[in-house]
């Protein structure tokens, strides 16, 4: 399994919350990008040994439905003609409800996109003028409507907790008013305040209060009773899907399975050794000056020993209710789990559990995550 | 040289007065230090008392100054350590000398320091002559200074030299004055050999360095000595002097400051204090003053990482190289496993030590709260010396306990008398004295249990007085005191490194204060952690550190993954200093909560 990703970092407005590489207002140059991208795909097919077709493809931003159908389809095209895509491939996007219509969502339809992940962060007015979205609640209902009559039958929903002055209740009623949508797929993120952002500006000087860990843990565990209850299943930290209906490109990522990254600030995982991690400069005028020059804009991020590799794949298998496979780790590494991390095993022996061959954390325990891996750090 | 032509003099100054630049520019003036070698303040020669301005090791060295007499001049500038720990090394020091220049800085005025060193040249009948620094400050009062030199110190300051180290303004008219008025040496040449030693260090490559002020005879190489306390006998290899760098010289004569090598292995043998004369040869009598001293705080330093002790070991045998008023001795803890304990000077050799055992020799510590000798008499009719809360008997087995007491001289503006006598007051302080030295300068004396002022008195001092306030402190004698243990339990397990001695009446205030500082001091773990302070059997504190109840990244993505990943590394990386107790991690800090209950909440 191998996946593609392919980072659209521009945006309306950048939000004040997210550190993800994105420029705001810099719309005009997406054609260029684009052509950037076609480039940058074909310059790195040329070199490559051993090229798998696609099992998935993720457009992911940044704001990718700023592209115009043509391009979305013209990229899915390209990688088409250099690598394949299998049969059933999933090919998701991440789009912004302010920024679609009908017409657009019937565009990336017809070019190929068969998943929407639909920035909705919040369906409350208030909220989602403090996460400084451009969107309405009338956006967020038009485009859920006309995706599914543009025909996505897999639609997942992002939302935001944990915000300033959000109780459960709020919270609550967020979650109630998603899957009124019917969504396949939700994805909800405790709001983390990251470096260099506006948010964090504004903690610093005091404007920006938080609910404390206990009310935003009580908000990650209402969500958990409330959503297994409507037949959500609780896959991934922070995701939830319909049975059938997880996001298989991003189980890419914690299964440590291969993926290409294109586009300023993509970064690749390669499986060759034991792994390795390449990026492009999370910066447009750097990677568009490389790509005109022949020369791909990708750096070597890290290369994985065996111990570093066996410990990613750990704890990040841990991160998926699947857990990390005791045969499928046998298989790759030549040694039992047990084996390699004998005083971790034993020191998260309270979180952890070993069913139907698998390596699990519970989900009170994810609670806890980071604080529980650095154990394998 | 002529004994006439011979002046031994040392700088007496209060920290930042400026005696470090100051003799800079003495060397500079006398051509002794090139332009090309100047660093700054070049006797401050270890790293760390560069950063903290502070002399720690005495030094010496030889100008040659043609004055404006014509003569020819060796003028020897012998440093003192600038700190209250040090004040048996500062009257060795000043005790090889004739004279000394009293640094003042012309905006802060006298301070307690420096007032102790003076009155200690002056019982050595020692000439003292004022110099103002910093007069170039637009803050300097000459006229004020000169008074509070005249009305506190009672010398004449009425030709005090006004100066500027930093700008050089002065240092010809210092250098005429350390001739004109500092008498020259007046042992008897011809005598038997009678030589002071007023420091020494360990070099890896000769042995021990003396630094010696010949008063009687002359000490040559390939001399047979003896070293009169404790009858030790070496030979001399290498005489010199420093000047700044050093340089062999046939002998030492009568008058004259240098060095002295004579393959002496531990700088414990070579005591500051002691008296050299020759072992063919022996003087009568020893000079005057020796005294061995004897370590007054006492803490236990335990490696973070057990698998450093024995670098930890060898790190302490070379710092005692050249320090010998360091001791240490095996300990164990059963919370912190094996470790040592430490006897300093005071708090400040404390953490100096401390420091330079993390930074050089990279040895990450846990030290535990410092403690004074205590003197318990049992109920079978023992003494015995307690250093440490753990090796307190049994309450039912104590007859009675004895504290060092000490006498205090705290010296600062008259406005911050009133918190300091508060101060003093919770210190359990006995008042001696309150003297208004000069309408706003106070000298207050006190009598202090010496527990209570390594506990947080010279923090809190500082905090209280603005940093205006300075403490001298002298040794007075042990006191009956009702003192009792005071336990840490964490989770219900008692923290032995964590056990203090307090004074009784205070120890319910004190269990609040600890465990709720504490609390501060210790991150949220996976389980709620209780932290209590009992004596004996009886809680009298008790706080909780709430369990951990969310720590998890949320996106972890592509882009992610190595990213989040350095991030949770370098934030193990700070918890590398903790301490596994039990099921708890505790951080360095924590161990020392104790100095820092009255400091604001984090």
């Amino acid at each position: 399994m191998t996946g593609l990703y392919l980072h659209i970092p521009f945006c309306l407005r950048k939000c004040p919350y997210c550190d993800f590489f994105s420029l705001a207002g810099h719309s005009d140059r997406i054609s260029e990008y684009v052509k950037c991208l076609v480039a940058h795909m074909e310059l790195f097919r040329s070199s490559q040994q051993d090229p798998e077709p696609f099992a998935t493809v993720f457009f992911g931003g940044g704001t990718p439905s700023l592209l115009e159908p043509a391009e979305v389809e013209e990229i899915l095209r390209c990688a088409d003609h250099l690598w394949g895509l299998t049969e059933g491939v999933e090919i998701s996007l991440e789009a912004n409800p302010g920024t679609l219509n009908l017409a657009k969502l019937e565009g990336y339809w017809a070019a190929g996109v068969n998943r929407l992940s639909l920035g909705v962060q919040s369906f409350h007015p208030h909220f989602i003028e403090t996460l400084g979205r451009l969107h309405t609640l009338a956006d967020v209902e038009n485009s859920l409507s006309w995706a599914r009559q543009a025909g996505y039958r897999n639609i997942g929903i992002d939302l935001i907790f944990g915000l300033p002055g959000q109780t459960r209740e709020d919270w609550r009623r967020d979650l109630e008013r998603a899957l009124a949508f019917g969504p396949e797929h939700l994805s909800l993120y405790g709001l983390t305040v990251e470096e260099g952002t506006d948010f964090a500006c504004l903690q610093s000087q005091g404007k920006l209060i938080l609910p404390g860990e206990e009310a935003c843990a009580d908000m990650y565990q209402d969500a958990h009773v409330f959503l297994r209850a409507h037949g959500y299943c609780h896959y991934e930290i922070s995701n939830y899907a319909r049975p059938g209906f997880q996001c298989r490109h991003n189980l890419i990522y914690w299964r440590r399975q291969p993926c290409l990254g294109f586009g300023a600030g993509a970064h690749s995982f390669l499986a060759r050794s034991w792994g390795e991690r390449w990026a492009s400069p999370p910066d447009l005028g750097q990677y568009v000056h490389s790509l005109e020059q022949g020369v791909d804009p990708a750096s070597q991020l890290e290369i994985f020993s065996r111990q570093k590799a066996m410990a990613e794949t750990f704890y990040l298998g841990l991160r998926t209710s699947v857990g990390v496979c005791e045969a499928d780790f046998v298989r790759l590494y030549g040694a039992k789990v047990r084996e390699v991390f004998p005083g971790a095993l034993e020191r998260l022996a309270d979180n952890l559990v070993f069913e139907e061959g698998c390596w699990r954390m519970t989900y009170e325990s994810w609670l806890l995550y980071d604080f529980l891996i650095r154990e394998f750090l | 040289m002529d004994q006439k032509y011979i002046r031994n003099f040392s700088i007496i100054a209060h920290i930042d007065h400026g005696k470090s630049t100051l003799a800079d520019r003495l060397l500079e003036a006398t051509g002794t230090l090139s332009q090309r070698e100047k660093t700054d303040q070049f006797l401050d020669k270890m790293e760390l008392e560069k950063e903290r301005g502070i002399t720690i090791k005495a030094q010496s060295v030889r100008l040659k100054y043609k004055a404006d007499d014509g003569h020819d001049y060796i003028l020897n500038l012998i440093d003192t350590p600038g700190h209250v720990d040090f004040s048996y090394e500062v009257s060795r020091s000043l005790s090889a000398c004739e004279g000394a220049l009293l640094v003042v800085d012309a905006s802060q005025g006298v301070e307690a320091q420096t007032l102790a060193n003076v009155y200690l040249a002056i019982d050595q009948d020692l000439e003292v002559f004022p110099v103002l620094n910093k007069v170039d400050l637009p803050s300097a009062e000459p006229a004020r200074v000169k008074e509070e030199i005249e009305e506190i110190i009672g010398l004449d300051a009425s030709d005090a030299i006004e100066a500027s180290a930093k700008e050089g303004i002065g240092v010809h008219e210092i250098l005429e004055a350390l001739v004109r008025k500092i008498p020259p040496p007046q042992g008897d040449p011809n005598g038997l050999l009678k030589a002071l030693i007023f420091d020494s260090w360990y070099d890896s490559y000769q042995g021990v360095v003396i630094l010696a002020r010949v008063v009687d005879g002359k000490v040559s190489k390939g001399d047979k000595i003896l070293l009169m306390s404790n009858r030790k006998s070496y030979e001399v290899t290498k005489v010199g002097v420093f000047s700044p760098h050093p340089f062999a010289t046939p002998s030492l004569h009568a008058g004259e400051v240098g060095f002295i090598i004579a393959s002496i292995k531990v700088v414990g043998d070579a005591k500051v204090g002691e008296t050299i004369t020759h072992f063919h040869r022996p003087a009568e009598k020893a000079l005057p003053g020796f005294q061995v001293v004897k370590p007054m705080v006492f803490s236990g330093l335990y490696p973070i990482d057990p698998g450093d002790y024995d670098d930890l070991r060898d790190a302490m045998e070379k710092l005692q190289l050249n320090d010998s008023s360091f001791s240490f001795e095996p300990e164990t803890s059963v919370a912190l496993g094996f470790g040592f304990r430490c006897g300093f000077l005071g708090l400040l050799h404390m953490e100096i030590i401390q420091e330079r055992l993390e930074r050089e020799f990279d040895v990450g510590l846990i030290t535990t709260a410092p403690t004074v000798v205590y003197h318990v008499h049992t109920t079978d009719g023992q003494m015995l010396r307690v250093d440490s809360a753990t090796k307190l008997p049994e309450e039912q087995a104590i007859e009675s306990i004895e504290e060092p007491f000490i006498r205090a001289s705290i010296h600062l503006p008259h406005e911050f008398v009133g918190p300091l006598l508060a101060l003093c007051e919770e210190k359990r302080g006995i008042q001696n004295e309150i003297r208004y030295l000069t309408a706003d300068r106070v000298m207050v004396i006190y009598e202090l249990p010496l527990n209570e002022v390594v506990l947080d008195f010279y923090d809190r001092l500082k905090s209280i007085t603005r940093g205006y306030a300075s403490l001298d402190y002298d040794f007075l004698d042990y006191r009956p005191s009702k003192l009792v243990r005071l336990n840490i339990l964490i989770n219900g397990e008692t923290v032995d490194a964590l056990s203090l001695i307090v004074h009784r009446d205070k120890a319910a205030q004190q269990g609040r204060e600890l465990t709720s500082k504490m609390k501060e001091f210790i991150p949220r773990q996976q389980y709620e952690v209780a932290i209590q302070a009992a004596l004996g059997n009886k809680v009298i504190a008790r706080v909780n550190v709430k369990a951990l109840r969310k720590d998890v990244t949320a996106k972890c993505y592509g882009g992610d993954i190595t990213r989040k990943r350095k991030l949770l590394e370098k934030q193990k990386e700070g918890k590398k200093r903790m301490k596994q107790v039990g099921r708890v991690e505790i951080p360095q800090e924590a161990f020392l909560a104790i100095l820092k209950v009255k400091e604001p909440k984090q």
